[in-house]
């Protein structure tokens, strides 16, 4: 049906609340690339026979990302008058019982992960509640989803369809209030009050850098020339970071939305998402809703029936990290290699096809429904003084609970790795924080309470980035993290400015030194030289925060520097040239497990049976290559690493 | 591969220069790398010098002018996976498989690549194979994961 009126947006978002809430079971697998690593195919599989042995009628839906990945595959259940129920590590075994004892109003215990009564709907500004009825026996212990430490911090703005619908049906995502921004934005703002009420709520862009989108947009509407273009971002390519793609695979209508309320407002008609290569699901959700909102009359020739038109196209990357800085992205969609140029004029005037071009990231995109649905002073209020809104981050590495939150801007480290992220595992100590992706730094634990936001992060050497989060504990090298930026920076600098292209692969040639033994202690200055000629002579960001990752281990761990320079050790164990395996004769149980997994014949030794005590065993240091799989095949932990 | 193929993949994106990678991209994806023939026809019936068309081709991480396996392994090298041993795993197949990164096995069974960062991280170390991500890995899973692909 094509939606040309806001009668018909009523009817169709009276359809989609059926979709979600159907009257009958309803069973949703979080069928996104986290879910789907780790067997939720499989799980949607064993579900739909359940089903079809079932006696009443279940419907089977996908959803995207409820941001706990780590509990993936997540399966929630919704009957009328209960309580919704999550599981969590669901394997494809156990999904007759989970049928099964629901249909006896009973739960699996083991698998049950929270429960809840009503769900936020933070676009309309109110809940559905689920109006409760009925508990089903066996939930008595399980958290409400807001009691669960990982979403008790939480304020889901961006990621507010994520794992509550289904990412195909453009219909759920009306139903939870999509594209009613628009209608208002189309019919009831003109562009300048739309361009104003972005100023106002302060919101910046979620793709690093920051700039404030308002005023982007505003230079972009006044900048001469009747083609302009209206670009998206999804060039994720900050390693450690996936909201992006969390927020196309679980709710591309909301990028799409922001972009066609953005067009209104700057004056284009023609767009372009730039994808990242590495995201083929993404890719293929975002070619669904471009089809359904095109079939819809969201997107199109004469959008709702408001006379205005906007083609969107979607461009597939090529896998070069580059490409997300915007000169690059937009010399990429021209067909030319994705090589930045000095931006002495900016692409707002002189852009794709040197017209005016405007861009912005997934996340900023994604919000400006948002913005449009419950105005800027809302808005504003969240956040902090310079940084407003909420930031999704993906908490990831040495920490308990990984995965995507969304936190109000100015929430505390402490809050991120401690609260939501429940600390360190195994009892090791926290080390620092990397944020920022290779144009980041490492934040150590003297920093942990400080508050998150574009401002802070930038004056303790980091940045906001897109929002990856890598924690960091004892046994994380930081001349090992150093070098590996430098490697990645190394490989990924397109090679048009000299400081960068040599800037880079002599940083990581030094570190390399350090990491094998053979530092000296000028090396430490001559990385700060380096660091500064590559920053200073780059013509893009990749080369001017190439540094960033040196210079803030330097800064806030240089006696680790100094350990591998001076005492040729490392701390954490990690760089293997200053490593040595060996087995302690006195725990070892001479049980034979390091043998078979020794893949170099390192280790000699004879095997303890009933009737002889068998030998010592020991690693020729000579033969060994310090693979480490003798110390993952230990269960005595004789294996020591020195 | 046959140039009638080639025409068809022109002829869907349209003989511009902006469509000139996606063109690549499914020439890639059809012989799993790109033939020096493929190439100078591309450049041939789309007006543009072959000199861009091989630029594009040894700029983009994605697109390979070396033959490539049956089965593409991708260990992923993210920051997140780094930090949680994804090299170990990289050595790991590169010892299994007796190749390095960027080699084919002689049997033309598998092609070993890194890449950094699949947007996986919450479930490092992880791999892709043939375009089907694998989290959790561990060095001794290795073996077992490599066996499922023929």
């Amino acid at each position: 049906m094509k939606i040309q009126t806001k009668n018909d947006l009523e009817k169709t978002r009276e359809e989609g609340l059926k979709s979600l809430y159907p009257g009958a079971i309803k069973i949703s697998v979080g069928m996104a690339t986290c879910g789907l690593s780790t067997g939720a195919g499989k799980v949607y599989e064993a579900i739909e026979k359940e089903i079809g042995k079932a006696k009443v009628p279940i419907r089977l839906e996908r959803t995207g990302c409820i941001g706990f990945c780590q509990r993936e595959p997540v399966v929630d259940i919704l009957e009328p008058g209960k309580p919704r129920i999550f599981y969590q590590g669901v394997t494809p075994e156990r999904c007759g019982e989970l049928v099964e004892k629901w249909l006896e109003d009973r739960v699996v215990e083991d698998l049950l992960f929270c429960k809840m009564e009503k769900e936020d709907r933070i676009l309309e500004g109110g809940v559905k509640d689920y109006a409760i009825q009925k508990i089903p026996s066996g939930i008595d212990g399980t958290p409400n989803y807001h009691q669960v430490p990982f979403y008790g911090k939480q304020l889901k703005i961006a990621l507010r369809n994520c794992g509550f619908i289904n990412p195909d049906h453009v219909e759920e995502y009306i139903a939870r209030g999509g594209y009613f921004s628009l209608y208002k934005a189309l019919f009831e703002m003109k562009p300048e009050e739309i361009i104003e009420e972005v100023k106002r709520s302060g919101l910046r862009g979620r793709g690093g850098a920051g700039f404030p989108t308002g005023a982007k947009w505003e230079a972009c509407q006044k900048a001469k020339g009747d083609r302009k273009f209206i670009l998206c971002n999804a060039d994720e390519g900050d390693p450690g970071a996936y909201m992006d793609r969390s927020i196309l695979e679980g709710d591309p209508h909301s990028v799409i939305e922001g972009m066609i309320i953005g067009a209104y407002a700057i004056g284009a008609h023609e767009g372009f998402i730039y994808v990242r290569d590495e995201y083929p699901l993404a890719i293929q959700k975002l070619k669904i809703a471009i089809g359904q909102a095109e079939e819809a009359g969201l997107l199109g020739g004469n959008i709702l029936g408001s006379g205005f038109s906007l083609k969107i196209n979607l461009f597939r990357g090529g896998g070069a990290f580059v490409c997300g800085e915007s000169t690059a992205l937009m010399a990429s969609i021209e067909g030319k290699v994705g090589e930045p140029r000095a931006k002495h004029i900016h692409t707002t005037e002189s852009g794709l096809w040197d017209k005016p071009s405007n861009l912005n990231n997934v996340e900023t995109w994604n919000n400006i429904p948002i913005v449009v649905s419950r105005g800027a002073e809302w808005y504003s209020k969240i956040g902090t003084t310079g940084s407003k809104g909420t930031k999704v981050f993906s908490i990831v590495g040495k920490v308990k609970n990984t995965g995507l939150i969304e936190v109000p801007m100015g929430a505390t480290l402490r809050e991120i790795v401690y609260d939501i992220g429940g600390g360190i595992p195994d009892g090791k100590k926290f080390k620092a924080v990397q944020t920022g992706g290779p144009s980041g730094g490492c934040i150590p634990e003297s920093l942990i309470d400080m508050p998150v936001d574009y401002d802070q992060l930038t004056e303790v050497g980091s940045m906001m980035g897109s929002g990856g989060m890598i924690v960091m504990d004892e046994s994380t090298c930081m001349v090992d993290v150093a070098k590996y930026f430098m490697n990645f920076l190394k490989s990924e600098s397109c090679g048009k400015c000299t400081s960068c292209r040599e800037g880079t692969k002599r940083m990581h040639e030094i570190l390399t030194e350090i990491a094998e033994g053979r530092g000296t202690t000028d090396h430490i200055e001559l990385l700060k030289e380096l660091g500064w000629v590559t920053a200073e002579a780059s013509l893009c960001q990749l080369g001017a925060t190439a540094p960033n990752p040196v210079l803030s281990t330097i800064r806030y761990f240089q006696d680790e520097y100094e350990e591998h320079i001076i005492n040729k050790r490392c701390p954490a164990k990690v760089c293997r040239a200053l490593l040595r395996y060996q087995i302690l004769s006195d725990v070892c149980k001479r049980c034979g497990k390091c043998i078979k997994a020794c893949p170099a014949e390192a280790i000699t030794g004879k095997k303890k049976t009933k009737k002889e005590p068998g030998e010592a065993f020991k690693i020729d240091v000579e033969k060994c290559i310090k693979c480490g799989m003798c110390f993952e095949a230990c269960k005595f932990e004789a294996i020591e690493v020195e | 591969m046959e140039v009638s193929k080639i025409d068809n993949v022109i002829k869907q994106y349209g003989a511009k220069e902006s469509a000139l990678l996606a063109i690549l991209q499914d020439i890639q994806t059809e012989e799993k790398y790109l033939p020096k023939d493929a190439l100078e026809y591309v450049s041939q019936k789309m007006g543009i010098p072959l000199a861009q068309v091989f630029r594009l081709a040894t700029f983009y991480n994605a697109l390979s002018l070396k033959p490539r396996g049956r089965h593409k392994v991708d260990v992923c090298l993210g920051t997140a996976c780094h930090v949680r041993g994804g090299e170990k795993i990289l050595d790991k197949m590169e010892r299994d498989l007796g190749i390095g990164v960027g080699e084919t096995t002689k049997d033309k069974r598998f092609t070993l690549e890194s890449v950094h960062c699949v947007g996986c991280c919450s479930l490092g170390p992880v791999a892709v194979i043939d375009g089907e991500v694998f989290g959790r890995l561990a060095q001794d899973k290795v073996p077992a994961l490599l066996k499922e692909f023929k």
